[in-house]
């Protein structure tokens, strides 16, 4: 008989469904994984180090390029931990605009995940659909920070300015003409509320397509249903946090356990799993797109009835306005020593964590009283995540690995840092 | 009494002399133990019912050298553990320092919660930590092959090698870094109340 021996086999680094830079080592023996190795950081910039040879302030662009899919969350959790550690009360109509930009990071992240996801494993037009409403929403983003991805929005203190009286507008150009031009600016007349108002009231139209694409789906569920089965014992020993905590069946949010910012106030569900599989893990993800609809909606009405200041007065960490500066002296001392020397942040430790859309991000910043951090370190959801790829995916398909992948919802801009 | 103070209190209580400093800063508990004492206090701290930290959340490396732009009187080397208990709604900072500042060795936690994995083991590759007992303490970050531990406050931003493609070699070499270091904003520690209204 012949001598029967497993392969090793290299999944990646470059594999459309390795989600981004991910080298992983497979051990089979036929179509079995026997063993998995996943290799990170091949995107690894070393955000850790660059955040300490530069001011807390600069460091805040770097936040966006660690979950490039879910940039202003990654924002808040820094932003919240300079201002707990320097003990500052952030105005509250900025609490509600940086809720409301949370939410739209969730949807924004949860829609690349479950299209791509769906791309992984066999369901071509998901991608296209869930990539259609990501576009408004990065519109969103555009308006109010004026770059579609990375825009470090959120400042220690606040967010940069106010929401915009008016949205960008396409224009007629070769490609498009007026009538197309008028069809594509019908919901764009308004300010950027009216606009994600609209979005809002389109939105559960759009995950019922969803669901009628996916949810009963029979391949989708061949290929989801019992596949990477996570325990709630293994979960929490394992480190996870977020959808696949909570897929598993552990009823455990930040946003409703340790409420920061303004959750408190707002109504909304935190979906739960029964069975801790990737289709389970997939129903949470798009229920949590409807609650993040409803956050939405009534940051939106609360944010119209009322106006006020959306970063702090207190010049020491945050700028004073431009018109100020050009005739008082003081703000002109405060702007000065703000842009050259930043912000100094009294000694000590913070942890900050936020429940991003993939599940807790955290910031743990050591300050020992510089402008400039001592230590960030930066907690990253898909970390704890990724690493426990090889107990996930022992004993499946190497079709599995990739469904796998796609559940663990990996983006290597934050696990490589 | 705040679930803070409570828990402050009930670590005192529980740990007794193991517990060499409990901080309660800024909402936050930190508590500070010996490297002998660790795995010991890991292992209560997860089961005494009454701390139930069920999850470690992170683990982090720490360099002190340079802390407030001055020598560093203690130890060089510091773990910081985020832990959180889901039963009681908690969190808690376990801190310890390696006692050796060239050879920094502490036990490892992969016994009592497996999620310190690859926290560890980025904690060896960036800080040069190494921990004990742990099964598979390689590289994780950093490239192939490299040398050094870069999160080290000796360590420069730009590194030590670059590498780039020789076209008459034929192939990828290293060299070192050609990049000039350059500092825009200089690292400044003020004394305490600078620029205070009433400090002038």
């Amino acid at each position: 008989m012949a001598e029967i021996r497993n392969y090793t086999i290299n999944f990646g680094p470059q594999h459309p469904s390795a989600h981004g830079v991910l080298r992983l080592i497979l051990e089979l023996d036929g179509e079995v994984v026997e063993r998995a190795d996943p290799h990170i950081g091949l995107l690894h910039r070393g955000t850790e180090k660059l955040a300490e040879t530069r001011t807390w302030v600069q460091s805040v662009p770097y936040m966006d390029r660690l979950d490039y899919v879910s940039m202003m969350c990654n924002e808040h959790a820094y932003c919240l931990a300079i201002e707990r550690l320097l003990g500052l009360e952030v105005p509250i109509r900025a609490q509600y605009i940086r809720v409301m930009f949370d939410e739209i990071t969730r949807i924004l992240n949860h829609l690349l995940n479950i299209g791509t996801h769906a791309l992984d494993i066999g369901a071509m037009t998901m991608v296209l659909y869930t990539f259609r409403e990501r576009e408004d929403l990065m519109d969103a983003y555009e308006a109010v920070s004026g770059a579609r991805m990375h825009a470090a929005y959120y400042r220690p203190g606040g967010v940069y300015r106010d929401l915009p009286d008016q949205m960008p507008k396409y224009q007629v150009s070769k490609v498009k003409d007026e009538k197309r031009v008028r069809e594509l600016n019908r919901n764009r007349e308004g300010s950027l509320l009216d606009f994600l108002e609209d979005f809002t009231e389109r939105f559960p139209k759009y995950l019922d397509d969803y669901h009628e694409l996916l949810t009963d789906n029979r391949i989708w569920k061949q290929r989801t249903v019992g596949v990477g089965v996570v325990s709630p014992e293994q979960a929490l020993a394992w480190g996870f946090t977020g959808p696949m905590l909570r897929g598993s069946g552990v009823a455990w949010d930040l946003r409703k356990k340790q409420p920061y910012e303004v959750y408190d106030r707002l109504e909304f569900d935190v979906p739960v799993g029964t069975n801790g599989d990737c289709y389970d893990r997939y129903l949470v993800r798009m229920e949590e797109m409807r609650q993040s609809n409803r956050i939405i909606r009534q940051c939106i009405d609360w944010l119209r009835q009322n106006p006020g200041p959306v970063i702090t007065d207190n010049h020491k960490v945050a700028p004073p306005p431009r018109a100020k500066m050009k005739e008082g002296m003081e703000e002109l001392i405060h702007h000065f020593k703000l842009m050259t020397e930043g912000i100094h942040v009294p000694p000590g430790e913070v942890y900050a964590a936020v429940e991003h859309p993939k599940g807790e991000f955290g910031v743990y910043a050591v300050s020992d009283g510089a402008n400039k951090p001592y230590r960030v370190k930066l907690r990253a959801p898909g970390f704890a995540h990724l690493s426990a790829m090889d107990r996930m995916a022992r004993g499946h398909l190497v079709a599995d690995v990739v469904a796998i992948i796609g559940t663990m919802d990996i983006v290597f801009g934050e696990i490589d840092r | 009494m705040s679930r803070i103070e409570r828990l402050a209190q009930t670590l005192q209580e529980v740990l007794g002399d193991r517990a060499l400093e409990v901080l309660v800063d800024r909402g936050e508990v930190t508590l500070r133990v010996a490297a002998a004492d660790y795995s010991l206090v890991a292992e209560l701290l997860r089961d005494h019912p009454e701390l139930a930290f069920e999850q470690l959340i992170d683990l982090s490396g720490l360099d002190y050298s340079g802390y407030g732009n001055r020598p560093w009187p203690g130890p060089r080397f510091a773990v910081a553990v985020h832990l959180l208990s889901l039963r009681h709604n908690v969190r808690l900072r376990l801190k310890v320092f390696a006692e050796d500042d060239e050879f920094p060795v502490l036990p490892s936690l992969i016994e009592v919660w497996p999620s310190v994995d690859w926290y560890e083991r980025e904690a060896f590759d960036l800080f040069g930590i190494l921990f004990e007992g742990h099964p598979d303490l390689r590289r994780i970050l950093t490239d192939y092959g490299f040398v050094g531990h870069p999160l080290r406050k000796d360590f420069p931003v730009s590194g030590h090698v670059e590498m780039r493609y020789d076209p008459e070699l034929r192939r990828v070499i290293y060299q070192p870094v050609t990049i000039e270091p350059r500092v825009n904003a200089p690292r400044i520690v003020r004394e305490a109340q600078y620029g205070d209204v009433d400090h002038g």
